[in-house]
């Protein structure tokens, strides 16, 4: 009964892991193993609390740890140098949205998904990366700007500082 | 205006914010068009992204996914697939040994309702295979695919409108999901699912699902569950006049 539980958030773990993920393959095996480790600590999950945000937590640690091993987390403050360099031309063109997501820095990216794709509540946020809402606030708020600027092409976003 | 913040204007875009403040933004915005502007891209994101990643909700999920295992453990390994069949299983077996389909039955129910309810129904882009708008369409091929007449219940004096309605996989065959929502978005989910066994009645009865309150009863080979994320007293008038509808 429980995994069914666990299946029946497969197809939102999906979408989320492909926006956060982009590439279909990589976001597939990001749920998978999310699925996997969800499936071990099942029994650490508090029946009555919210199955989706503990499945988005764990989603996050894997996906971090996923980072980590492919020094991919490094890169990300890298990006910012890039931004000048590649103006988009037609603002909101969505498959140019996939491409922008990529260019903001994982812990924003991730508050920007669970809120706006998601549509998770900014305390559920909060909870399921083990952050404060304050914190989330602020990456949400660097996040949104940055993705204006990505998307419209202005460089006013290298004055941004994401701090790690 | 005063101690109006930035977390204000974002919990304005994402519609996260309660009526009073709400109302006390807008005041706000009516006279600062740069918070206008950036309440107007923060949406225009948000809609962005959903309207990009939502398709993937309706791809079949890749089989690998369904047959994930843990990955450490000292328990027997299962396979998530066998869990979701293992529910339809388990009621077929417990049943068979115990008579108690009707304990069973009645616990499941509002479960996968609640579960469905809760896939579904935040859902912005789509929340439904066919619209309201083809409301015949929806009912013919919904009844079709159940092998029974539906009745859509007409909720607009309830405030509810018809948003559409989606065919799931149930325990036992197909599982029809009619949405209603009202005019502040609350939305509601009537979910209609087959029984196979002998066809009987039960009372109207309700269940708190997590954040989800499920009323629900059997009508012959149909089983019922109408679910929001509402308290119990608001639901059952709702329930009420469902019941009703139906059963005239």
């Amino acid at each position: 009964m429980e995994s069914a539980e666990i299946v029946a958030h497969i197809p939102r773990l999906r979408r989320y892991a492909r926006a956060l993920a982009g590439d279909s393959h990589r976001a597939d095996d990001l749920v998978q193993d999310t699925l996997e480790r969800a499936l071990a600590k099942f029994y650490l999950w508090r029946r009555g609390s919210d199955l989706r945000a503990w499945l988005f937590t764990i989603m996050h640690s894997v996906f971090i740890n996923q980072l980590k091993a492919r020094r991919e987390l490094a890169l990300d403050a890298a990006v910012e140098d890039g931004l000048q360099s590649a103006p988009q031309s037609d603002p909101l063109e969505l498959r140019d949205l996939d491409a922008a997501l990529r260019k903001l820095p994982v812990e924003q990216r991730e508050v920007l998904l669970l809120v706006g794709l998601e549509q998770l509540s900014y305390a559920e946020v909060s909870k399921a990366l083990s952050i404060p809402v304050g914190t989330v606030m602020s990456r949400l708020s660097r996040g949104r700007e940055r993705l204006r600027a990505v998307m419209s092409g202005t460089a006013a976003v290298t004055s941004l500082k994401v701090v790690k | 205006m005063s101690n109006l913040t930035e977390t204000d204007l974002h919990a304005y875009a994402d519609g996260q914010l309660d009526d009073v403040r709400r109302v006390r933004v807008e005041a706000h915005l009516a006279h600062d068009p740069a918070a206008t502007e950036s309440v107007r891209v923060w949406r225009e994101q948000n809609e962005a992204l959903r309207a990009l990643y939502n398709p993937v909700l309706n791809e079949p999920v890749p089989q690998r996914l369904l047959a994930a295992r843990p990955s450490r453990g000292r328990w027997p390994y299962y396979a998530l697939a066998a869990g979701a069949m293992g529910v339809s299983f388990a009621l077929g077996w417990m049943s068979q040994s115990y008579r108690t389909d009707r304990f069973v039955e009645a616990a499941a129910l509002p479960r996968r309702a609640a579960v469905a309810y809760a896939v579904y129904a935040p859902e912005v882009r789509h929340p439904v295979e066919v619209g309201a708008d083809q409301q015949d369409h929806l009912v013919k091929w919904l009844s079709k695919r159940l092998g029974n007449e539906l009745k859509v219940p007409l909720l607009t004096q309830q405030g509810f409108d018809l948003v559409g309605g989606r065919l799931l996989p149930g325990g036992k065959g197909p599982v029809a999901q009619f949405m209603y929502q009202d005019a502040k978005g609350q939305r509601i989910t009537l979910y209609v699912s087959l029984r196979e066994a002998e066809p009987r009645d039960t009372a109207f009865r309700f269940s708190q699902e997590d954040k989800v309150a499920v009323f629900y009863w059997i009508d012959g080979k149909l089983g019922y569950a109408l679910s929001g994320e509402m308290d119990r007293a608001s639901l059952l008038a709702v329930a009420t006049v469902v019941y009703r509808q139906l059963n005239p």
